[in-house]
């Protein structure tokens, strides 16, 4: 982001782009990435609901994938996926 | 033209607000500043205005309140005293950074303790570099004027930020004087409603009150300084505006047969009255002397100072609170500074008075002014004084 | 596996799929109160305005330039997001009756940690709720002052170590049990006040909704999980709060016009609170006597909710004329007589 002179600030700080936060990616925190077994997954959206970046949705096929930009691999989805279809992977 | 009504000043701070479409009024009861509180509310209870009246538990939540209410686009009004102007401390700074053009009256008083409900400048002088819009006002008239100008003011694209009227307690607040008012009509034509830069509104979700790292909060700050610098533009342009639609003129510096004085007196607030009385018995006695009265503290009116000043051998600056421990009083720390690059730079004494409702007489005024004279011939001794206190 | 887990397993079905609150906000891993905002959003659609107190989520969403928020959103102090909204309120109430805005109802919502609601910000609260304001006030408690690094908070359970309550040689950490701020709000006599977890997020988003749909002052306390100060492991955010309500510690209910309803079916009888301290780095030094305290006042708080849930009835139970709710039509009214 290329930083402001004093002219360019915006009055009070205010911000007029709704949800640019999604310019900065979290994803680069994460020890650990979540995997999907879509052999197992049955689609309940149980990771959706719970994962606090709001970094999970679902591909063509209904089954759930988690965006790795924001994923700081908390690792919530694994641990409540009844069916225990996600698993934690250390990142390389 | 309007006829004059004799009225208190506090009641006719509140008429004045009644006059200016606000939509959201809070306000906190404190004394001296309690009956602009309950006119207002009166006003709004009689369904004279259209506007909602927060009756807040407290200074802090009315200045918070109306922060959320100017964020969506209100015009907003607000008024206090003493501990509750302390009270809200924290966030007048944060109303300026937001530049949400909160209009507020000030009844001055001074700040506990020992607690004391009596008029001096003591709440008011910790806010100075709050990036608040500072106006005093010396007389009822002014009060219901400065009100209405302050709205047009603050909201003013080029401005945005919030703006003070300060009212003597108890000795402007509360006397009875006759003031014009203008017609509602008038009011309209001069103050239309508030075109917001940006409100608080789903069509078009943005974000108020985000922070600063370091790297940009030095580029806020400072162009926060360069907005209320510049505001002084606007003030003039809405001063001769007013002028011209009410006849009555105003300016960030007046003086009171000042041209050509060797001794000027230096005053803000309502105390200038009683120094035109001094100034005239000094001149009668001969002594080269006038009156140079604030009426803009925020932004400080450099230039306009120093053009009332041109030539004066000494300048009488008056305070109305301490800066423990500093060089000189608020005031007389200002101007000292604002001279010190001056090649004929004048002579100043600082004088300390009235504090806590202490009189300040016409007399005193002389002495004063008889102290400046003698400071001329033997030079400075001391960078203020307590002007009559006992001991 | 119970009832209300597998009711939540349908859950994204029946949420609204956009985000207020997007990635890219700055919160720690496996946040309890990041999830708990995303999901009060879900709840809450694109109608509101949010005042947002000091804290953590303020912080963590709002580095300018940017944003998380895709809702108008306003930050301005600690201690003051109930006045705030309150100004919010009273704002759009006048500008809509003046014609100035569209003639369309916008819900004020205030949120707050548990320092900026039951501690510094308690005053402002308590005054938004007295005055009537057509808002909500949502806490995201996480049990400690855990922007500035986990110093106690009035909200700090009794046992913790928070790092101004520290356990040391002769001191077992927090010696205070958890300030009541639902039956504080109760006593105001709002429409509606009910504690949540998101480890429940239908039964959490489903008080948010009805919150926003009763015209008038109300207030959810959500237990927000935390465990960067809990010292927890991040994934087990949503096991922590579950066990936060199966003990008994945090219940889940809600009271609407002076009518108590436990929403989340607690274990009869309730599972030991060690099954929620030993998931927790700050109870990790509590001794079997300490521990044997806490069951002890988990049990009697539990006794004194049944109470209230068996014993207590609505104000239109009570009350022939509902004087209570007309009071509030009244307040809500304001000087045009103006109601929703």
């Amino acid at each position: 982001m290329v930083k402001e002179k004093w002219q360019e600030v915006s009055p009070g700080c205010m911000v007029f782009t709704p949800g640019n936060a999604r310019e900065y990616h979290t994803g680069s925190w994460r020890a650990e990435r979540p995997i999907w077994d879509n052999t197992k997954c049955i689609k309940c959206g149980i990771c959706y609901i719970f994962c606090p970046e709001a970094c999970i949705g679902q591909d063509a096929d209904g089954y759930f994938m988690a965006d790795l930009d924001y994923c700081k691999g908390c690792g919530i989805c694994a641990q409540e996926c009844w069916p225990g279809a996600i698993e934690m992977v250390e990142e390389g | 033209m309007a006829k004059r009504v004799g009225m208190e000043v506090g009641i006719a701070a509140a008429e004045a607000v009644g006059l200016c479409n606000i939509d959201v009024a809070a306000v906190y009861p404190i004394t001296p500043q309690s009956h602009i509180a309950e006119h207002l509310s009166n006003i709004v209870a009689d369904g004279r205005i259209n506007a909602e009246f927060i009756t807040v538990e407290s200074e802090h939540s009315s200045i918070s309140s109306l922060c959320g209410a100017s964020a969506t686009g209100a015009r907003t009004y607000t008024a206090t005293s003493s501990q509750g102007l302390m009270f809200m401390h924290e966030l007048l700074p944060i109303v300026s950074a937001m530049r949400l053009p909160i209009v507020m009256g000030i009844a001055n008083r001074a700040v506990s303790g020992p607690l004391s409900i009596w008029n001096d400048h003591s709440d008011i002088m910790p806010q100075r570099d709050s990036g608040w819009i500072t106006m005093f006002a010396e007389n009822g008239q002014e009060v219901v004027d400065m009100t209405i100008q302050s709205f047009k003011i603050a909201e003013h694209k080029d401005v945005m930020l919030p703006a003070s009227v300060n009212i003597d307690g108890f000795q402007l607040t509360h006397m009875v004087e006759p003031i014009e008012f203008p017609t509602q009509k008038e009011v309209n034509k001069f103050l239309p409603d508030r075109k917001p830069f940006a409100t608080l509104h789903p069509d078009k979700p943005i974000t108020m009150g985000a922070f600063a790292m370091p790297d940009r909060f030095a580029e806020v700050m400072k162009a926060k300084d360069v907005a209320i610098v510049n505001s002084k533009k606007i003030i003039l342009e809405v001063w001769k505006e007013w002028e011209k639609q009410f006849g009555r003129s105003y300016n960030p510096v007046e003086t009171y047969k000042a041209k050509d004085a060797d001794v000027l007196l230096v005053t803000m607030g309502s105390m200038g009255e009683t120094a035109e009385i001094a100034i005239d018995e000094l001149q009668k006695k001969g002594v080269s002397v006038g009156l140079v009265k604030i009426r803009l503290w925020r932004p400080f009116p450099t230039e306009e100072l120093k053009a009332a000043v041109k030539g004066a051998k000494v300048l009488a600056v008056t305070d109305r609170a301490v800066s423990f421990g500093g060089v000189s009083g608020p005031v007389g720390m200002e101007v000292k500074s604002l001279f010190y690059h001056e090649k004929d730079r004048p002579l100043i004494t600082n004088y300390i008075m009235g504090l806590g409702g202490r009189d300040v007489t016409v007399e005193d005024f002389i002495k004063m002014a008889e102290k400046a004279v003698e400071a001329e011939k033997k030079g400075i001794t001391e960078e203020y004084e307590f002007y009559g206190v006992r001991g | 596996m119970n009832i209300v887990e597998n009711f939540d397993l349908f859950a994204p079905r029946l949420v609204d799929k956009k985000e207020y609150f997007t990635s890219g906000h700055r919160s720690c891993q496996g946040c309890g109160e990041a999830l708990a905002v995303r999901l009060m959003c879900k709840a809450l659609g694109e109608d509101v305005v949010i005042s947002c107190a000091t804290g953590c989520m303020e912080i963590v969403s709002s580095m300018y330039p940017a944003t998380a928020w895709e809702v108008p959103w306003i930050h301005v102090a600690f201690e003051n997001a109930a006045a705030v909204g309150a100004g919010v309120e009273a704002g759009l109430k006048a500008l809509r009756r003046k014609g100035r805005i569209p003639d369309r109802y916008i819900k004020s919502v205030a949120m707050a940690g548990d320092g900026g609601t039951a501690d510094i910000g308690l005053q402002a609260l308590s005054g938004a709720m007295e005055r009537g304001h057509d808002m909500l006030f949502v806490c995201f408690d996480n049990e400690a002052y855990m922007n500035t690094g986990m110093q106690r908070s009035s909200q700090t359970p009794f046992g913790a170590s928070a790092t101004t309550s520290p356990a040391g040689k002769v001191s077992y950490g927090q010696k205070t049990w958890k300030k009541n701020v639902p039956e504080i709000m109760v006593a105001h006599n709002i429409p509606y006040v009910a504690t949540a977890c998101p480890s429940y997020p239908l039964d959490f988003m489903r008080k948010v909704e009805k919150a926003k749909n009763i015209k008038g002052p109300t207030y959810i306390h959500c237990l927000s999980v935390c465990p960067t100060g809990w010292r927890s492991a991040s994934n087990t955010t949503i096991k922590v709060g579950r066990l936060a309500v199966e003990t008994g510690i945090f219940p889940l209910y809600e009271v609407e016009n002076g009518k108590y309803r436990i929403t989340v079916d607690m274990p009869e009888p309730l599972r030991p609170v060690e099954d929620y301290l030993k998931l927790q780095g700050r109870f990790r030094h509590l001794k079997s006597v300490e521990i044997e305290m806490m069951q002890e006042r988990v049990d009697l708080e539990h006794r004194k909710l049944m109470n209230k849930v068996n014993n207590l009835q609505s104000w239109e139970e009570l009350e022939e004329e509902g004087a209570i709710l007309e009071v509030w039509e009244s307040v809500l009214a304001g000087s045009e007589g103006y109601i929703e």
